[in-house]
């Protein structure tokens, strides 16, 4: 059964937070492990945080977040109409930032690819950045055999 | 306030959710870090931070995370930011009382090795009392 929901909201760091509690939200159909909500929760931030900081750099803008559940898998997609990266790969090494003045830890792809199952990036200069964010939601026995099962908080 | 050495710092204009307090001793501080520590929160954590370390010539930073669920790499920043500062001046950075989440993301970026990592007690902050 494919259950889909779409927003769209101000780039607004203060929307940051509405955005990984509205995916959350949207998620817990699939009995998501805490884990696994606050792994989604934590993508989520990173690809919005990017939107706002990188593709509107802080200009009025719209991002525009879409989920689907499709099985037990969720996929997402943070899009916005910003300035776009010439160079994607670049862009995902770790640490590397285009605003280390702003103390930007360069992390942000790193912990989507951490957190989640896979990542697509589709960018083009001067239109904008889709991230497409995919995890497999329910692996409560999987979890416990690697050791990293529900978590007491 | 329930020492008279101590100095408590209190950020009131902000929501509840960004609260941040400010426990200053002997060139020590101790921030009690928000609940979610994000992009949003990160500017304002880190100026208020510095002016405090500053100010009062902290030679001792302590993160308190007891308050925190959640945290991205936006945090992150802020924590190395800090921990860059005080390492010049010769200064020790301490995180303490984090949950299994904030663990993860500290491992996951590599912070616990920049970090001296204490997750259940006060111990550095005791040491500074002595």
């Amino acid at each position: 059964m494919k259950n889909e929901m779409r927003v769209e909201f101000d780039a607004k760091s203060v929307n940051e937070g509405f955005a990984r509690v509205t995916v959350a939200a949207f998620l817990t159909q699939l009995d998501p492990t805490l884990d696994e909500v606050a792994d989604v929760k934590t993508a989520v931030s990173e690809a919005v945080t990017n939107a706002i900081i990188h593709g509107y750099e802080n200009r009025e803008g719209k991002v525009y977040l879409a989920c689907t559940l499709d099985g037990d898998t969720a996929v997402i997609t943070v899009e916005d109409r910003g300035v776009g990266m010439a160079d994607i790969e670049k862009a995902m090494e770790p640490f590397y930032t285009t605003k280390p003045e702003l103390e930007r830890s360069g992390m942000g792809f790193a912990f989507m690819e951490a957190f989640m199952d896979d990542l697509l990036v589709e960018s083009k200069a001067g239109s904008g950045t889709k991230v497409t964010l995919t995890k497999k939601i329910g692996q409560r026995e999987e979890e416990n055999q690697d050791g990293c099962g529900d978590s007491s908080y | 306030m329930p020492e008279g050495a101590l100095a408590s710092f209190y950020f009131a204009e902000r929501k509840g959710y960004m609260d941040c307090k400010y426990q200053l001793k002997e060139g020590c501080m101790r921030i009690s870090m928000p609940k979610e520590v994000d992009h949003h929160c990160a500017e304002q954590l880190r100026k208020e931070t510095d002016l405090l370390i500053g100010a009062y010539h902290i030679r001792r930073l302590v993160f308190d995370f007891s308050g925190t669920e959640f945290m991205d790499s936006s945090g992150i920043g802020v924590l190395i930011g800090r921990c860059k500062n005080m390492g010049y001046s010769g200064g020790v950075v301490s995180a303490e009382h984090l949950n299994e989440r904030i663990q993860k993301i500290f491992v996951v970026s590599g912070l616990h090795k920049m970090i001296q990592v204490t997750p259940d007690a006060d111990t550095v902050w005791d040491m500074g009392e002595k």
